[in-house]
C-alpha cells in the first residue's frame, strides 16, 4: 500500500536523520532548500538518494536532481512515482 | 631465542601526541595478520582502529583499556610467527577481521559522558548502527554503581563540548607547527570544467545512484596524476630532508558534523579507476563521520586536498599538514566570466590552489602541477582511463 503523505516524510526525515544524526524533524522547514538547510555535501546528498532509492526502490536519474530542492519536492517526487 | 616484535602505539598524525585505549580485539595467544585491527584507540579527533604492523602471535599485552598513552608507548609484545612452534593457529584467528558496528560521533560521545561501551550495544540504526538512543538505552539499564563510577573516572571528558574543544586544540597544534616550520608559497588557477561535467553527465546518466561518480573523485584522480609529474610535491619532510613518496596517498580532508576535520588518506590513488575511487571515497567519509577510522590512513597520507564542495567559498589557501610538503585546495564549483577564443561567455569554474613547501619545491614546479592538473581535467576519458589497472569490469557491469 502506498504511504500517504506524512508518512512519507517521517520516512524521508528519518534517511535523513541517517546521514544528519543531529537534525530534529520540527526544526526542518518543509519549503526552504534542503542542502543549504541540512547542510548536505555532495556526497551526504547522494547517500541520501541512495538511501531514498533503496527503500522506495524507485530510480532517480540525475537529471531530476534540478526538482529536488526542499524536503517537500522530495516528498512529492517519491510519492508520484510509487504505485 | 625467540624475536619478541614490540607494538607500539603509532602516530595518528601531526595532531595526535597521545591517546587512550578504549578495547582490545585480541587476547594472548592470538594469531595476527599484518594489517588487522588488534585495539581501538581514542584520539582528541576520533576513535582509531589500530591495525598492526607484522604478522605474529600475541604474547602480552601491556596497556589496559582506558589508559591514555603518548605515542610510542609500548602497547603489546608479539612473537614471531613461525617461531611459535607446533602451535596452530586457532579458527577463530583464521576468520574474518571484527567489524565494529558502526557508532555515529554523537552516539560515542553520549556514550563517553553516560559510561557506556558503544562497542557492546546492540544498534538498531542502519545497518546495525549504533545511536544516541541506543546508548542512552543501554544507560538505563546499566546498575547505578556502574555509572556511577564510569561517569566520574577522571579520564572521561564530562562536558559535552570536550571533543570538540580537544579536537579544535589539535588542529590548532599542528596549524601553528605548520606555520612555524614550513615556508608555504601559494599559487591558484582557475580551471574550465565543462569538458568534466559533461563527461560525467554523460557516464551518470544511464547509471543507478548507487554507482554514480562525483566530480570529487575526477578531481582527486587529475591531483593523484599530475603529482606524477612533480613529485617534489608528494612525500614527507622528516629530519631535514625530502622523502617522496612513491605512491601518492592522498589525505581527504572530511568535515565533521557538529565540527572539525579529519584528513585520513586514501592509498595509491594512481592506481585505482574511478569507479574503485568512488568506493573508496564514500566508504572514508562515511566511516570518518562515524568514527571508524584506521590507524595507517592517519599515519601515511603524502599529500592532502581539501574541497570545498558546491554552495561554498571561490578558493582556499590551506595549510600544509606536517609532515607532509603540499596541499591542493579546490572551491567551490560555479559558472563564471570566461574568456575563449576572444569571447567572453559563462563557463562552469573551479578554482584550484596550491600550497607547498618551499625547503622542497619552488613555484615554478608548483605551477607545471597546476597546469598538468588543467591539462588532464580537460581529458576527462584520458584521465579515468590512465593507471587504472586494465580492468575494464566497471563498463562491463549491466
Amino acid at each position: 500500500m502506498k504511504p500517504d503523505q506524512p508518512e512519507l516524510l517521517n520516512q524521508i526525515v528519518a534517511l535523513l536523520q541517517t546521514i544528519a544524526p543531529e537534525l530534529e524533524a520540527e526544526t526542518l522547514s518543509a519549503g526552504r532548500p534542503l542542502r543549504q538547510q541540512v547542510d548536505l555535501d555532495s556526497m551526504d546528498w547522494l547517500n541520501f538518494l541512495i538511501g531514498v532509492h533503496q527503500r522506495f526502490k524507485i530510480d532517480i536519474p540525475e537529471a531530476d536532481y534540478a526538482q529536488l530542492i526542499s524536503v517537500n519536492d522530495v516528498v512529492d517526487y517519491v510519492s508520484a512515482r510509487l504505485t | 631465542m625467540r624475536t619478541v616484535i614490540d607494538f607500539r602505539l603509532p602516530s595518528l598524525g601531526a595532531d595526535m601526541d597521545e591517546g587512550t585505549l578504549l578495547s582490545w580485539l585480541v587476547k594472548p595467544g592470538d594469531s595476527v595478520k599484518r594489517g588487522q585491527v588488534v585495539a581501538v584507540v581514542d584520539t582528541s579527533k576520533a576513535a582509531v582502529d589500530v591495525e598492526i604492523w607484522h604478522d605474529g602471535v600475541v604474547s602480552e599485552l601491556r596497556v589496559e583499556p582506558g589508559t591514555k598513552v603518548p605515542v610510542g608507548t609500548l602497547l603489546a609484545t608479539l612473537l614471531e610467527p613461525d617461531e611459535v612452534g607446533e602451535t596452530k593457529p586457532a579458527p577463530a584467528a583464521l576468520a574474518a577481521p571484527t567489524v565494529r558496528p558502526a557508532v555515529s560521533p554523537s552516539a560515542r560521545q553520549r556514550a563517553r559522558e553516560l559510561g557506556v561501551d558503544p562497542n557492546a550495544v546492540h544498534g538498531t540504526g542502519v545497518q546495525g548502527s549504533v545511536t544516541r538512543s541506543d546508548i542512552e538505552a543501554a544507560a538505563q539499564a546499566l546498575p547505578r554503581a556502574t555509572l556511577d563510577l564510569a561517569t566520574t573516572h577522571p579520564s572521561a571528558p564530562t562536558a559535552a563540548g570536550g571533543r570538540a574543544n580537544a579536537m579544535r586544540g589539535a588542529i590548532a597544534a599542528a596549524m601553528s607547527r605548520s606555520k612555524r616550520e614550513i615556508p608555504h608559497y601559494y599559487l591558484s588557477d582557475s580551471i574550465p570544467m565543462a569538458s568534466a561535467l559533461a563527461w560525467l553527465q554523460q557516464r551518470n546518466q544511464d547509471l543507478p545512484v548507487t554507482r554514480r561518480i562525483l566530480s570529487a573523485a575526477l578531481l582527486l584522480k587529475a591531483v593523484a596524476l599530475a603529482l606524477q609529474r612533480t613529485p617534489q610535491l608528494n612525500g614527507f619532510f622528516r629530519d631535514g630532508a625530502f622523502h617522496p613518496s612513491s605512491n601518492v596517498h592522498i589525505g581527504v580532508a572530511i568535515a565533521l558534523r557538529g565540527g572539525g576535520l579529519v584528513a585520513p588518506a586514501i592509498h595509491a590513488v594512481e592506481t585505482l579507476s574511478l569507479a574503485e575511487l568512488m568506493v573508496a571515497l564514500s566508504d572514508l567519509v562515511r566511516r570518518a563521520r562515524a568514527g571508524s577510522l584506521r590507524s595507517s590512513e592517519m599515519s601515511d597520507p603524502s599529500i592532502t586536498v581539501t574541497n570545498l564542495g558546491e554552495q561554498s567559498a571561490e578558493a582556499v589557501f590551506g595549510i600544509i599538514y606536517p609532515p607532509q610538503v603540499a596541499l591542493v585546495g579546490f572551491g567551490s564549483l560555479a559558472a563564471r566570466p570566461w574568456v575563449d577564443q576572444g569571447e567572453l561567455r559563462a563557463m562552469p569554474l573551479i578554482t584550484a590552489t596550491l600550497s607547498a613547501d618551499h625547503r622542497v619545491s619552488d613555484g615554478h614546479q608548483g605551477a607545471l602541477f597546476l597546469l598538468e592538473l588543467r591539462d588532464l581535467l580537460q581529458q576527462p576519458q584520458t584521465l579515468a582511463d590512465t593507471g587504472a589497472r586494465p580492468s575494464t569490469q566497471e563498463e562491463q557491469e549491466p
